[in-house]
């Protein structure tokens, strides 16, 4: 039996890409450090005993079939799901050292640091400089309208955005394309700049082409960003991230390098899914 | 075959429905048609500028509506500022602060069967809280306050469903970027509702600007020679002003009664008009 199939050529010589560029795996820190993570929704588990460390400015993929609970696990980064009635978390996520569950976090605050973008974009219906100056103006962030005006345009061009949208900033955001519309919302995710940057298949709904611009601005974003991107593309894992981890009914099945994870899986599970024999 | 014959059964049976829909339809329209002609027949030739201006007199052809014409659009704007706050704000609190306590949705239940407590219990009760226990008297704002409380469920329900309709990704996006919950509502959610908060209150304002009953429990009076020079004065409206000349025996009232109506439907219409107007520039600009 085969091991070792890389998923198709092309993201092989992605791979070799992005194993040339990739750090040693010990010179990063780690960002994000879970340990024996629950979560239920009522009385449903839907994470089971999540322990992981996250590296600083690299980009981690989270990987696995539909329901299994990788994007519920990413939300738990940023307290997201604690929208949700009946949601309830135990264990322990600590983001730079401080457990974010723990009673008297700020949440505002920690999702003013932990930054996210959606699966499906949602830019506010408002004008496109309004959407990016709004995490602006909320958190009071910037003093005068030049200063604002300046971490706009700052933050448009980091999510490769700028020169498109230059002559239209007054326009509604709703008049973007749905590629445009997703970096709008990096864009808008950037301007607070937040430390890490959660992405829920940011590219799902994207054609080929924005995928890839997205996935470029993936590599550059994560110079300055800690990244997790939740995907269900496997070749866009490979591409893009240099920690995988595989997740299967709600269970950490398996984390490590990226390329170890596509070429050298340890779990039998593992190397079923990146082999594509089920999923 | 019995697959052909049910077929056509269907088809017959979709054209019957559309028939009765139709008719149905026809009934409605017709109904209302025939009531507007026999107004306007009645009416038309009475409306002038002397019948706006003046005020009521004991001969029917010097008699005007000024004081409920002026009474309706002051009344009806203090229940506006008075109810589309209170309602918002209490919508507001139900969806988005309390919907899972027991106590809210007690709250909610009841909310539903306010909306359709007859109006002359409002009336009552303006008049026993308003009137007497607060010592506003016949007052304007007694009545705009009675009416508030009349159309209060009503700005509740649909709001809710205003905020209801918002939908979770625009909360979720406003919330990754750090805003507080109330940024959230004051920023994202109420601006994306506000078409259908508008909505609810033309509705809930056309309905309160056609009430007389509670009015005339709490005794807002039925002639009034005077303007209402304040919250604290006297007053009359429209229907009240209708319900009045209509029970005169002289075919001259009966006709100023025809054109009262025609007067308060023109600013029925033109109350709606302005806030579709409103409505559709904001969806237009959120778009």
């Amino acid at each position: 039996m085969m091991t070792t199939t890389p998923p198709s050529p092309p993201s092989l010589g992605a791979l070799t890409t992005a194993a040339r560029d990739r750090p040693s795996a010990v010179e990063r820190p780690v960002q994000i450090d879970v340990e024996g993570l629950d979560f239920y929704y009522g009385t449903k588990q839907a994470l089971a005993d999540i322990s992981v460390r996250i590296r600083a400015n690299l980009v981690t993929a989270f990987i696995g079939p539909s329901g299994c609970g990788k994007s519920t696990f990413l939300r738990t980064l940023n307290r997201m799901n604690d929208i949700i009635p009946g949601a309830r978390v135990r264990g322990q996520v600590r983001i730079a050292g401080r457990d974010i569950y723990a009673p008297g976090t700020d949440v505002v605050d920690l999702r003013r640091r932990v930054g996210m973008v959606f699966q499906k974009s949602n830019p506010f219906p408002k004008s496109v400089f309004e959407n990016v100056a709004y995490g602006l103006r909320i958190n009071a962030l910037t003093g005068s309208k030049a200063e604002l005006a300046a971490r706009v345009e700052e933050s448009l061009k980091a999510a490769a955005l700028w020169d498109e949208v230059k002559d239209r900033l007054n326009e509604s955001a709703l008049s973007l394309s749905g590629g445009q519309q997703q970096r709008l919302c990096i864009a808008r995710a950037l301007a607070i700049q937040p430390e890490i940057l959660l992405m829920d298949e940011p590219a799902s709904a994207l054609d080929p082409i924005a995928t890839q611009r997205i996935e470029e601005l993936i590599y550059q974003l994560k110079h300055t960003y800690t990244i997790v991107i939740v995907t269900h593309n496997m070749q866009q894992a490979a591409r893009v991230s240099d920690d995988t981890a595989f997740f299967w009914l709600g269970k950490l099945v398996e984390f490590g390098a990226t390329d170890q994870i596509f070429t050298a899986p340890r779990e039998k599970l593992t190397e079923d899914y990146v082999t594509g024999r089920f999923g | 075959m019995t697959r052909g014959r049910g077929r056509a059964g269907a088809l017959a049976g979709d054209r019957l429905m559309q028939g009765f829909g139709l008719l149905v339809l026809t009934l409605a329209l017709a109904s209302l048609g025939a009531l507007v002609a026999d107004v306007l027949a009645d009416g038309a030739g009475r409306v002038s500028w002397q019948f706006l201006t003046s005020y009521p007199s004991r001969l029917p052809e010097r008699a005007g509506i000024l004081p409920a014409l002026v009474g309706s659009i002051y009344v009806i704007t203090l229940t506006a500022l008075i109810a589309v706050p209170l309602g918002v704000a209490a919508a507001v609190y139900l969806e988005e602060y309390g919907t899972r306590s027991r106590l809210a949705r007690v709250v909610e239940i009841n909310i539903a069967n306010l909306a359709g407590v007859p109006s002359i219990i409002y009336g009552l009760l303006g008049l026993g809280l308003f009137v007497r226990l607060m010592a506003m008297g016949r007052s304007v704002l007694a009545g705009a306050a009675t009416l508030a409380l009349l159309v209060l469920p009503v700005v509740i329900l649909s709001t809710r469903e205003a905020l209801r309709a918002v939908p979770k990704s625009l909360r979720e996006g406003s919330y990754a970027l750090g805003a507080t919950k109330w940024q959230t509502i004051w920023h994202q959610v109420l601006p994306s509702a506000l078409p259908g908060i508008l909505t609810g209150l033309i509705l809930a304002l056309s309905r309160a600007i056609g009430e007389t009953a509670p009015l005339i429990t709490i005794g807002a009076l039925t002639y009034v020679p005077f303007l209402p020079d304040g919250l604290w004065s006297p007053f009359t409206v429209l229907p009240i002003q209708i319900f009045n000349w209509v029970s005169r025996p002289q075919a001259g009232f009966l006709e100023n009664a025809a054109a009262a109506i025609l007067v308060m439907l023109v600013l029925l219409i033109a109350m709606n008009a302005t806030a579709i107007v409103i409505r559709d520039r904001l969806q237009r600009h959120s778009a």
